[in-house]
């Protein structure tokens, strides 16, 4: 009985000891999707098919021509 | 894989400020918080120059590696981004960034810093790509949508290039050759690396000896 009443005492005693885990998310462990999944809305260039990572790339770089080497334009 | 950086041709800057103007309307970016600014040495004066100034996406980014909460992440295409959930807004971000890319908002009625808010490179933040959290926390993502950054993409003169590190390299170098003058490239060395970076120019050299 007084064993039972000890182990009852300790555990009531410790149960203050345990908190909740209080963990941040960590920066390796942020998970973003990739840019080239696109946004699933119809509001994106139309150049592109959203999911396909080559074909992404390959719109960014000839829209970054396009847009912003005016050599391309003049010339 | 395509490594997004900005750069600024300081030969071309006219120091309008479309880019800071199309970088908060494009992501409602609140009041005392500017994600870019521009920036003039030796206004007023003859040969004065002006540089547009963001985050700079660096590959050994200082921030990344004070942050005490970790809530920074490289995307996969080398963008430096944040999670705000995450953010405690302590500040060490904005003293370690040597371009002044970290700001806080600071409308609170105490004055409250709030959480940190930087340049994204137009590609949001870990929330859905798209969704409305991440437009609230972030802005647009534009990256996502198939664009490239509002600030380069709307820079009258095309001062402000943004996009594969490669074809915006490229771009400059076309420039310098043609005109023969105005290599200078500001910050990339700091940003990306570089064994020039940090060391003083050849003018400083010069004035030091004299």
């Amino acid at each position: 009985m007084t064993r039972l009443l000890v182990l009852i005492a300790l555990a009531a005693g410790l149960a203050a000891c345990s908190e909740p885990s209080q963990d941040l998310r960590s920066g390796h462990a942020i998970q973003d999707d990739p840019a080239w999944q696109g946004t699933g809305s119809n509001f994106v260039a139309s150049d592109w098919t959203p999911g396909d990572q080559r074909n992404w790339e390959q719109a960014l770089k000839v829209r970054l021509q396009r847009g912003q080497n005016e050599y391309n334009r003049v010339r | 894989m395509a490594r997004m950086k900005f750069v600024c041709d300081a030969e071309r800057c006219i120091e309008c400020n479309a880019c800071v103007t199309a970088c908060k309307n494009e992501h409602e970016v609140p009041w005392g918080v500017n994600r870019r600014r521009v920036v003039t040495l030796n206004d007023g004066l003859p040969g004065e120059k002006s540089i547009s100034v963001a985050c700079m996406h660096c590959s050994d980014a200082p921030c990344m590696a004070v942050c005490p909460v970790n809530c920074f992440y490289r995307t996969d295409e080398g963008v430096v981004l944040h999670d705000k959930d995450v953010c405690i807004g302590c500040g060490y971000c904005s003293y370690a960034c040597p371009f002044g890319a970290p700001q806080f908002p600071s409308n609170g009625t105490f004055g409250v810093r709030g959480k940190m808010d930087k340049c994204t490179f137009c590609a949001g933040g870990p929330e859905a790509h798209g969704s409305q959290a991440e437009w609230e926390k972030y802005g647009r993502n534009r990256l996502a949508e198939g664009k490239l950054p509002a600030c380069a993409e709307m820079c009258s003169t095309k001062a402000l290039l943004g996009g594969d590190g490669d074809v915006i390299a490229d771009i400059f170098r076309t420039r310098v050759v043609a005109r023969g003058k105005g290599a200078e490239v500001w910050g990339w060395g700091t940003a990306y690396g570089s064994s020039q970076a940090g060391q003083p120019s050849e003018a400083a050299k010069s004035e030091a000896k004299s």
